[in-house]
């Protein structure tokens, strides 16, 4: 079973206590912005087999909204942290360069 | 008589009741292949990537419809080993938008002859499909899918709890927390033998001449000034004039591969199957509220499904909490779900678009066409599928596919299908 270590409240949380909120570092692309852009924001995902970076909440606990780094074709967790910054930090990306070296994401915007 | 692997073949001994007897004077040790095991060849006019049901059945109709058998159907692991040989095989066509009626029904009209057009029992079974109304909210989803069904020309009509009972006895009406309040019901809808649907295809189309290679994994598309050429595998190059990408829940994985994006994401869907008891139920429940669905295999299993799992993987397994809440959720409609045991558990990656409806589309790599998104619920539709992909190949357009384009998200057309594939069937 899935388990995230919560980075605000510290529980070791398992899958039954969080809610996956897909894809993690979106820019929100709304009115005014291209076609193409707007398409992406809403349909577009990486879909990675190996590394991704997701949004999940401890929906059964503090309730707050973290990120997490993830292997999806072992399920192995690389780490979590919270939701207030752009990109991921780098001690979760040292953590998946040491364990998947070569990995690729998207650029991050 | 040609031994498997040489560029010549001989067409197939039919499949009859005679041939049984004949094979019974050799104590049955003696039939034939149902396939050639082929290895590849260095050009073909069109190369399938992918030998699931879809893949198949497209190959299956280039040759009968349109006439060309020079093709290749290139899987990695075993035919029909991906989501085809993992679901379990609703067949229904009571889906919502008219493009979707069209092809799911096309696809269950195709089902009803099948066995006789390839000359290989599919085990079609037009048993009914039951979709249950449990709120308010779903009744009226449902009556008017009711009523789009009958301008389509889809057999369906809602029942009262009363027909319910009639048609499924060991159901409970009463809830407390979801009572059954009526049900769509298509009477013509039902299920087949999965492997069977794969086997036959391949059958038919390795009588045409044409080479399904197994263990072979495309790992490259070659293209030359925005032209398809070819794939590369793990068995060498193969070059090709037209590519069709069908392949589930590695869609985006192929497309990557090709150069373009897909609008879809891959997550497991699991099933399960309990201890085969004596027939009691001999039609398939769906209860999309609770999120899971159930019907009685031929040899007397429950085969029981339910929701998708709610992030990425390719694991092929999916997690154990949410099998735990589908039997849970179904125990209170069917209590006595709660006294068997359950024999197997597996899982299967889907690719589920945004709208809920599949892709079948020309691509931005001129001569690649992708057949993809069919997520949850694409078992029912691989002969419709097939045979529209087979003509969107052919000739560039297909009616069936018209709507179904890639393209259709950042253009707004959504075909919207929320309702009929809210749960995984
Ligand atoms: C548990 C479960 C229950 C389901 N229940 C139902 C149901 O009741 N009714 C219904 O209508 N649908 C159901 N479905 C959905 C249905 O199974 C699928 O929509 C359908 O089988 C898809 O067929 P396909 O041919 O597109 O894909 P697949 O059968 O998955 O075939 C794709 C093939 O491509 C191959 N492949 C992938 N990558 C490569 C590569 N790089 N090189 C070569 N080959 C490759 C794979 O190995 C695979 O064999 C269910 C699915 C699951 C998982
Ligand atoms: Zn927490």
């Amino acid at each position: 079973m899935l388990t995230f270590q919560c980075p605000y409240c510290g529980v070791q949380a398992d899958e039954t206590e969080l809610h996956a909120g897909g894809e993690a570092h979106l820019t929100r692309h709304g009115p005014g912005s291209s076609d193409k852009d707007f398409e992406a924001y809403l349909f577009m995902r990486q879909n990675p087999k190996g590394v991704h970076f997701e949004r999940w909440r401890h929906v059964n606990g503090c309730g707050k909204w973290f990120h997490a780094a993830r292997c999806t074709m072992t399920l192995e967790v690389f780490g979590a942290y919270p939701a207030q910054t752009t990109e991921p930090p780098k001690r979760i990306l040292d953590v998946i360069t040491s364990k998947r070296p070569g990995w690729t994401w998207r650029e991050l915007s | 008589m040609l031994l498997n692997g040489l560029a010549g073949f001989e067409p197939m001994k039919r499949y009859s009741a005679f041939a049984i007897a004949r094979e019974a004077l050799s104590g049955h040790k003696n039939w034939e292949r149902a396939w050639r095991n082929a290895q590849p060849k260095r050009r073909y006019d069109v190369v399938i990537v992918g030998a699931g049901g879809h893949g198949l059945a497209t190959a299956y109709y280039l040759g009968k419809n349109f006439g060309i058998t020079n093709v290749a159907v290139i899987e990695k692991g075993w035919l029909g080993g991906g989501n085809t040989g993992r679901n379990t095989t609703i067949i229904r066509s009571n889906y919502l938008q008219d493009p979707s009626a069209a092809i799911y029904e096309k696809a269950r009209a195709l089902y009803e002859t099948l066995s006789q057009d390839l000359n290989y029992n599919v085990m079609f079974s037009p048993r009914g499909v039951m979709m249950l109304a449990q709120t308010e909210h779903e009744v009226r989803g449902y009556q008017r899918t009711a009523h789009a069904n009958a301008l389509q020309g889809v057999e369906t009509r809602f029942i009262t709890p009363r027909e319910v009972k009639e048609i499924v006895p060991i159901i409970n009406l009463d809830g407390p927390r979801y009572p059954v309040l009526g049900a769509l019901w298509q009477e013509r809808a039902g299920t087949a033998r999965h492997d069977a649907v794969a086997w036959g295809y391949a059958r038919a189309c390795s009588a045409m001449g044409m080479d399904i290679i197994q263990k072979c994994e495309v790992i490259g598309v070659r293209q030359e000034g925005g032209r398809v050429t070819g794939v590369q595998t793990t068995k060498g190059d193969i070059a090709c004039e037209k590519l069709g990408i069908v392949v589930a829940g590695h869609s985006g994985d192929l497309a990557a591969m090709a150069g373009f994006r897909l609008p879809l994401e891959s997550v497991p869907l699991q099933a399960l199957v309990s201890e085969p008891i004596k027939p009691i139920m001999d039609c398939v429940v769906m209860a999309n509220t609770v999120h899971g669905y159930m019907s009685q295999s031929d040899k007397g299993e429950m085969v029981i499904g339910g929701g998708t799992d709610g992030y990425n993987a390719y694991t092929q397994r999916g997690s154990f909490h949410h099998i735990e809440e589908t039997v849970r959720a179904l125990i209170e409609t069917f209590p006595m779900v709660s006294r068997l045991k359950m024999l197997r558990q597996w899982g299967g990656i889907v690719d589920v678009t945004g709208d809920r409806s599949p892709i079948l589309s020309k691509t931005p790599l001129e001569g690649c066409f992708i057949n993809a998104g069919w997520g949850t619920g694409g078992f029912k539709a691989i002969p419709g599928s097939g045979w529209g992909f087979a003509e969107l190949m052919a000739r560039g357009h297909s009616p069936l596919c018209e709507e179904f384009s890639m393209w259709r998200f950042g253009e707004g057309k959504f075909i919207d299908e929320s309702l009929a594939a809210g749960v995984a069937h």
